[in-house]
């Protein structure tokens, strides 16, 4: 069953190398025309689910669909339609920009007036016009990664899959380069990509936090962080220090992270063991504030608590640390 | 060590492998020369001789041509190394002390083949009927193409063989390696590219590396060792095209099988050593086991060793060349296609 609008499908899509799992039962539904995100950690599956699903990789079980096609068995039908950038800058170092570019049409056997027409495009497009006679390997990482993209929707792909494609990159030229990846949503293109900053996959239509092989979440940014079942809990104090050690007792405590001076906590809906089931949060939302209150006036501790909306990274947070406190 | 399974079988394998290989192959005595005869003469005594001269094993008759320039066309092409050649008026000569009654004709271009040979025929043999009161050496011998006996003109072309061999192979095995390292390989797979197009784009710019290294290592032969080229030159640089060719095809292969640079390196210098020792570049390979010699069949470097001395020292044509060129064509078609196989567009 295999909806017209959707850009990617997956059912139980599972890989093993050896005896570990990298991805565990995965189900993907992407629509086109959106950018997909994938959140995780190092080794949290990222990589190993979109070399799936763009045929670089066979799964060990599950079916995928990528833009109508079945993988891996299409996957030479799907390289044309598909754009790909790799975690590391993947072109060759010693061609020159306008090298790279060319050769590229070239595999992708562009007819040669097109092609140029789409190598001027692009240097206008992503400005490679002040290092296009360059070495690629002498470029900065912002410049290999605007002609990375470049090179990588030469071809016009339908879909574009991004492993990481900004761990290099400063962030002015991450800020050009989500304008650039909205610009060609905007063009039709479905956009999947891999990230582990939460400020880029806040700017993702949809979102999947990926930890140990599992989709621990999914949903908008928004909603992922309006569903949290977790209390966020702000703590602002002279001596952040003793606050920790007075909150080592909270039962309900998940996460404490400082940022200077102020304490964030991430506190479950009620108190019990750290199992505790999610689905059981309908506690009233001071519930958390007031709890901390308590305890930090028990330890005489002077102290501003105050509640405060939830951020992605607690939502990341919040989904890692309830999968991993799972027991296997 | 034994996460790495290529590194600990050349570890183990190869020096086993090449111990049994060169034990037996590296050998200076000379053993089934493929040889011509013509007899023109067809009598009793003549038949005698030649079972006589036979019945040592260094000389196998493969061939009888009909005529001296027919042995001579062969010897040229290569196919016999050696024409026993006995005129018609051969009962004549038995009773004439002055004169020689047969002609062995050498191909000088082989290394140790000429002086096992010479031995045979001048050896003063009681058994050659009738022969036993002559004065002078009975048998005449020609040593063709290398008139003086300079080791220079057996060596030098063959060496441009060998020097080609060991820059090519080394050239495409790290190519696909050092991509996959570099991570441009990743790139590649994604495209439409198909794997037989990536092989043959690794290959082509190299040929012509290789054919200008052909021209550097031509001159110095013809202007520093002085060694003739009788044959033409267009079509040397075709075989040597072929030749390059296949060099690098079993490059890929080589970079197909390795995971670093440096076990492409290894693996290169092990590919090496058996087509130095073993292509009859040094050593006469028709004293060695059949299994080696069919070892040596596989080598590149066993045929084009063949088309040098050929083309370059004996002047044959290509068209008569034919056979080692066929066997260097299927081994290019052979290796590019095992490479494209082996080099599936996945990474796992």
């Amino acid at each position: 069953m295999s909806a017209p609008d959707l850009a990617i499908e997956a059912q139980g899509l599972t890989r093993r190398f050896g005896s570990v799992v990298a991805v565990d039962d995965i189900d993907l539904s992407i629509p086109r025309g959106r950018i997909y995100g994938f959140l995780g950690p190092n080794g949290s599956g990222k990589s190993t689910t979109i070399r799936m699903l763009c045929g670089l990789i066979k799964p060990s079980s599950g079916t995928i669909r990528v833009l109508g096609l079945e993988m891996p068995r299409q996957a030479e039908i799907l390289r044309r339609r598909v754009g790909y950038m790799t975690q590391r800058f993947s072109l060759w170092e010693d061609l020159s920009a306008r090298e790279n570019l060319a050769f590229m049409a070239s595999i992708y056997t562009l007819e040669a007036r097109h092609a140029a027409q789409r190598i001027a495009a692009a240097i206008a497009e992503y400005r490679l016009q002040e290092f296009l006679d360059r070495p690629a390997g002498t470029l900065s990482g912002g410049q290999k990664q605007r002609l990375a993209l470049a090179a990588a929707t030469l071809h016009e792909p339908q879909l574009l899959l991004l492993d990481e494609p900004t761990s290099a990159v400063d962030p002015q030229s991450r800020r050009d380069f989500w304008e650039s990846l909205f610009a060609l949503t905007a063009g039709g293109a479905t956009i999947l990509v891999s990230t582990h900053y939460m400020d880029e996959a806040e700017r993702c239509h949809g979102l999947a936090i990926l930890h140990l092989g599992h989709i621990v979440a999914s949903g908008t940014p928004s909603q992922l962080m309006q569903d949290l079942p977790l209390q966020v809990v702000e703590i602002e104090a002279a001596d952040p220090t003793a606050v920790r050690a007075a909150l080592r007792g909270l039962a309900t405590l998940r996460s404490l992270a400082q940022l200077g001076l102020r304490l964030h906590a991430l506190l479950a809906p009620q108190a019990g063991p750290a199992g505790a089931s999610a689905g059981a949060s309908a506690g009233a939302p001071g519930d958390g504030v007031a709890q901390v209150r308590a305890l930090l006036a028990q330890a005489g501790i002077v102290a501003t608590v105050s509640k405060a909306a939830a951020s992605l990274e607690d939502v990341f947070v919040g989904a890692t640390l309830s999968a991993g406190a799972t027991p296997h | 060590m034994s996460r790495d399974r290529l590194t600990l079988g050349m570890i183990v394998g190869i020096p086993l492998m090449q111990m049994i290989i060169f034990g037996f192959g590296i050998n200076n005595d000379v053993r089934h020369v493929r040889t011509g005869v013509v007899d023109l003469a067809g009598t009793q005594a003549s038949r005698a001789l030649i079972a006589d001269i036979g019945a040592s094993q260094v000389i196998d008759f493969v061939a009888r041509p009909r005529g001296v320039e027919a042995l001579r066309a062969m010897i040229a092409s290569g196919k016999i190394q050696v024409g026993l050649y006995i005129p018609p008026d051969f009962e004549r000569r038995r009773i004439d002390a002055t004169r020689p009654v047969a002609q062995v004709i050498i191909d000088g271009t082989h290394p140790g083949v000429e002086p096992a040979v010479r031995a045979i025929a001048s050896a003063p043999l009681a058994a050659r009927s009738g022969l036993q009161r002559r004065a002078r050496p009975t048998i005449e011998v020609l040593t063709e193409f290398n008139p003086e006996r300079r080791t220079a003109v057996q060596v030098v072309p063959a060496l441009i063989g060998v020097i080609l061999n060991m820059t090519m192979v080394i050239f495409t095995a790290i190519a696909l390696v050092r991509e996959r390292e570099r991570g441009n390989l990743e790139l590649l797979i994604m495209t439409p590219v198909r794997s037989v197009e990536l092989m043959i784009g690794k290959l082509l710019p190299y040929v012509a590396v290789g054919l200008i290294q052909t021209t550097i290592v031509l001159l110095t032969a013809v202007l520093l060792f002085d060694v003739p080229v009788n044959g033409s030159v267009w079509q040397l640089y075709l075989g040597a095209a072929l030749f390059i060719a296949a060099t690098l095809a079993l490059g890929l292969v080589i970079s197909t099988l390795a995971s670093t640079q440096f076990q492409a390196m290894q693996l290169g210098f092990f590919t090496l050593l058996p087509s130095i020792l073993l292509s009859g570049f040094a050593f006469p390979f028709e004293g060695s086991p059949r299994i080696v010699q069919y070892f040596a069949q596989v080598l590149p470097l066993t045929h084009f060793v063949e088309i040098l001395r050929g083309v370059i020292v004996r002047g044959a044509t290509l068209a008569s060349l034919w056979q080692p060129l066929a066997k260097l064509s299927v081994f290019l078609v052979l290796a590019v296609t095992l490479a494209a196989t082996r080099f599936h567009k996945r990474l796992d």
